[in-house]
């Protein structure tokens, strides 16, 4: 038994509203597994479900081999972090990490050596004695976190813990989450619907739409061999380019572009003609010297330029698509210039018109 | 991951068990059902009592149902019963009702609203200082302020007439309807009222081509909070009105309470539940609304 | 351009003008009318207001008035007894009925329709179902205990909790609604925490909830206060202040002797000693909740 959770064929509905359609999904002991998708997607309730905040339809739940469907989330052996921290705002620090042990009638000695040791750790020791209210944001969460800590458990159930932070904050947070993760080494689920919180954290991604599990793999599963059209949109930013075009003798044709698919690595089989959508990163396609590398070389006119600082990103058509390239912030370039681009398949992703499954 | 979705599962699955007559939903439900009865319950006595004949009354107790309907104490408490020297019933009373509560109600909703407009829109020097002493004042007891107002009126004329009564509901309406109006008008993104001005309208262009059309809810939560307060209100009417004028809630009281005669307690009760109607009738239609306002009078400043 | 500008004091004319009846009642009604009645009640008015001071005069007299004692007592008695049950009944409703209960909307409707009803139809109605003849207590002794005795309207001892019932009847709705408003005020997320954290419901309430809910509970407390200090027309329907001055409060006090007795001054000297009342729970409560330097009244 090597899975910390193990979800199997579980199913909510609220009403006539399926919010969970026969998800099973396996973590692994000391993984860090992200539930990633748009709001409405059913990454939060799945992990109210997990935490057994939320009655299931149907489907079962495992923690560490035991089967908690129908225990209480006290009893599941989980710690939880929330959005809006959920601090109990009368409590000091010490008394929000306490509280739920005096709860649980741990010896005074106990809980005070957790205490000191989930304190030491986020580095609230000065805080103790504060009322949340005297807290800043960063505090709060790193005190939700303690009181996920101080319950000793295999698994941390993360939901969307950064998002009332800003952007700097949330930064510095992340990183401080790997770090725990790192060094506690306990599984970890981790809800968010920001695209790079998940790419920087997890072990795998699982992306959620729909009630369902869209794909579920490796950061660099998902961002190089996305499983259908909507991953590969969802995921990098800015977005995938996509273009709409037929397969004819092996190759991708979109207006007057071609593109042979010598060095594209099809998901099953090989080519097979019909109408299908090509879809590129705009940091996948090169510009200056390194055109020439490329097996396929395309002029555009340049006709919008975003300058980032550390890129720019160009706006511009191909084979009468809307398309972004992204060049490096030093770049040279103009309005209405000509540039060269240069498309190595190999990088692409290739998804059915009607279907939108990888290619 | 071969054949890893087993669709035989075995141990616990699906929702967690529950009994429907757990033993949690019997105490919540039976305290819910005991204690509505015990608030359902008045009403209940005042209906049945007011359908029964005197004879019956003095056989049975309060909450036995009519053996023998009757509607002839309703006609009696409306046209008939007496207050002390009249006899007209209750039907002048819910006339001067109707004609206080109707100018009282407009007026002071007119007032407040514009008034709450110009503190949340057009702040000038000095406006929080009234605000506040305005807010402040809907505690001080009423009973402080009576006399002088007595005065007051007697001054312009108005004292024991229907006019100086609306009046008094006018400026005691004032305190809740500013903060009511004040708080939703402040609540209004401020860039609706930036941009009109902007496009170059005035004081009152922006608060009845702008504001007012998008305030009905809270309007109407103000005609509710007024209607009953201004119904149910007894000791300015018993105060600054004379026995011509006297508001319903006044003349009841007096039909009830009066010494002399026997005691028809049949009447009694239809007159206090027509009375009662008016507030009640509002309450049952606006529901969420009527809540909204009392939740709204309670809420700071 | 500054040349062209108006005068400061016509600057918002038409929000200025707006503003003057909210001016008028602020100054001349709530500061002019509370001052004049303090200032009377130094003096000797009897039928008419007169400026011929007592000094303390009123106020000596007034508690040596058997009848303001009374009154005094029973504000004590029914405040005391109506902030403690209103609050624990209140609380109590509002977290049954956050118990995603069916039937919700129901049960609320008819917990709160007493509150639209006005004091003296609450009055009469509780006049007569405790009336000792035909009303609780000829039930009680019907089913069988014939000594049962319950009479709060013409029993003096226990007249003022006859009342108290009524007032609880007409009120406890509102504190259910503002508790309840107060309840689903609470971060859903709060509740989660505390479960995940394996607190019990009811310590869930004591521990988090309810400190939680500090300000409703100020707020609740101040209508509420302020409500038990003007309590008038529920004495006036149902008991008339009797049986003999059983039931008299201090509202009724002032009214009695400013248009009945004749005697101004002892009426705006009880009116001041309400004010002050009043003044001693809203005042700290105004500099708790506002504080600061703002809105100093």
């Amino acid at each position: 038994m090597n899975n910390s959770v193990e979800i199997k064929n579980l199913d909510l509905q609220f009403g006539a509203v399926k919010v969970l359609q026969d998800l099973n999904l396996d973590i692994g002991k000391g993984e860090f597994l992200v539930l990633l998708g748009s709001s409405g997607c059913g990454k939060s309730t799945l992990l109210n479900c997990i935490a057994g905040l939320l009655d299931v339809t149907a489907g079962q739940i495992h923690i560490n081999g035991t089967n908690v469907t129908w225990a209480e989330p006290s009893e599941r052996g989980i710690g939880m972090v929330f959005q809006s921290y959920a601090l109990y705002p009368q409590m000091t620090v010490e008394g929000n990490l306490s509280f739920g042990l005096k709860n649980a009638k741990l010896p005074k000695a106990e809980i005070a050596q957790r205490i000191k040791h989930a304190s030491e750790i986020l580095q609230i020791e000065p805080l103790l004695k504060r009322k949340p209210a005297a807290l800043s944001g960063g505090q709060r969460q790193r005190v939700a976190i303690g009181r996920a800590l101080v319950r000793d458990v295999d698994v941390f159930l993360f939901d969307e813990p950064l998002s009332n932070l800003d952007a700097k904050l949330r930064a510095d947070l992340r990183v401080e989450i790997k770090r725990l993760h790192q060094r506690l080494e306990n599984t970890m689920i981790y809800v968010t619907h920001d695209q790079i919180e998940a790419m920087t954290l997890a072990d795998r991604i699982a992306i959620m739409r729909g009630g369902q599990i869209m794909q579920l793999g490796t950061p660099d599963d998902i961002y190089g061999r996305p499983v259908n059209k909507y991953v590969a949109g969802f995921i990098g930013s800015p977005s995938m380019n996509f273009l709409d075009g037929t397969i004819q003798n092996g190759a991708f044709k979109a207006g007057d572009l071609t593109v042979p698919l010598a060095g594209y690595d099809f998901a099953s089989g090989g080519a097979v003609d019909g109408p299908t959508t090509l879809g590129i990163r705009p940091e996948h396609v090169t510009t200056g010297q390194l055109v020439s590398d490329a097996p396929i070389q395309v002029d555009v006119i340049v006709e919008l330029i975003e300058p980032t600082g550390s890129d720019k990103l160009i706006d511009c058509q191909v084979a009468g698509h809307h398309f972004r390239v992204r060049m490096e912030g030093q770049a040279s370039v103009s309005v209405g210039q000509t540039l060269r681009l240069g498309i190595d398949p190999a990088r692409a992703s290739l998804f059915d018109a009607a279907t939108e499954e990888r290619l | 991951m071969v054949d890893a979705s087993p669709d035989t599962l075995s141990g616990p699955q699906g929702p967690r068990p529950r009994k429907v007559l757990s033993r949690r939903n019997i105490f919540l439900y039976g305290t819910l059902f005991v204690i509505t009865v015990y608030y359902a319950l008045p009403l209940y006595v005042m209906i049945v009592t007011s359908l029964k004949g005197m004879p019956e009354i003095r056989l049975g107790n309060v909450f036995s149902p009519p053996v023998e309907m009757t509607f002839e104490p309703w006609v009696k408490a409306w046209s008939e019963a007496c207050t002390g020297l009249t006899c007209n019933g209750l039907s002048t009373g819910f006339w001067n009702s109707v004609r206080i509560t109707i100018p009282s109600v407009i007026l002071s909703i007119m007032i407040a609203s514009v008034n709450g407009y110009a503190l949340a829109n057009w702040r000038f020097k000095g406006a929080d200082v009234f605000f506040t002493i305005l807010i402040f004042g809907a505690f001080i007891p009423y009973q402080v302020m009576l006399y002088p107002i007595v005065i007051m009126l007697r001054e312009i004329g108005l004292y024991g007439s229907l006019g100086g009564l609306v009046l008094v509901h006018t400026i005691f309406g004032m305190p809740i309807l500013t903060l009511l109006f004040r708080n939703y008008f402040t609540s209004l993104p401020e860039e609706l009222f930036k941009a009109a001005r902007v496009d170059g309208a005035g004081f009152w262009g922006i608060y009845f081509r702008i504001m007012v059309p998008m305030s009905l809810p809270i309007f109407t939560v103000a005609v509710i909070l007024q209607v009953t307060g201004i119904w149910n209100d007894f000791l300015f009417g018993v105060v600054y009105t004379g026995p011509e004028t006297y508001p319903m809630t006044v003349s009841l009281n007096n039909i009830v309470n009066s010494t002399q005669g026997v005691k028809e307690y049949n009447v009694n009760m239809a007159a206090t539940l027509l009375t009662g109607l008016v507030p009640l009738s509002i309450y049952f239609v606006s529901g969420r609304l009527f809540v909204r306002g009392i939740a709204a009078g309670a809420v700071k400043g | 351009m500054a040349s062209e500008r108006p005068n400061q004091l016509f600057r918002n004319g038409s929000a200025k003008i707006a503003a003057i009846p909210m001016i008028v009642t602020a100054l001349f009604v709530f500061v002019g009318g509370t001052v004049w009645t303090v200032v009377y009640s130094f003096t000797k008015s009897g039928l008419l207001p007169r400026l011929n001071w007592v000094g303390l005069d009123q106020y000596e007299r007034l508690w040596a008035t058997r009848k303001w004692l009374v009154a005094i007592e029973n504000l004590v008695i029914y405040g005391f007894c109506m902030l403690v049950l209103v609050f624990v009944i209140g609380f109590v409703l509002a977290a049954l009925l956050d118990q995603k209960i069916r039937f919700e909307n129901t049960v609320r409707t008819i917990i709160l329709y007493p509150y639209a009803l006005s004091f003296v139809v609450t009055g009469l109605v509780w006049q007569w179902i405790l009336n000792p003849e035909f009303g609780v207590e000829s039930i009680v002794r019907g089913w069988g205990w014939e000594s049962f005795s319950f009479d709060p309207l013409y029993n003096a001892d226990i007249a003022i909790y006859g009342v108290l019932i009524a007032g609880l009847w007409q009120g406890s709705g509102l504190v259910m609604v503002l508790m309840l408003a107060g309840l689903r005020g609470i971060d859903q997320e709060v509740w989660k925490a505390a479960r995940v954290d394996g607190i019990p419901t009811w310590k869930t309430y004591i521990f988090i909830v309810i400190p939680m809910m500090r300000p409703v509970f100020i707020t609740t407390l101040v209508l509420v206060v302020t409500g038990i200090v003007k309590l008038y027309d529920l004495i006036v329907a149902q008991t008339g202040g009797g049986p003999g001055i059983a039931t008299e409060v201090p509202a009724k006090y002032v009214y009695d002797m400013m248009f009945q007795a004749n005697n101004l001054g002892q009426g705006f000297a009880a009116s001041t000693m309400m004010l002050v009342t009043v003044a001693l729970i809203v005042i700290p409560w105004a500099i708790l909740e506002f504080g600061g330097s703002k809105n100093r009244g």
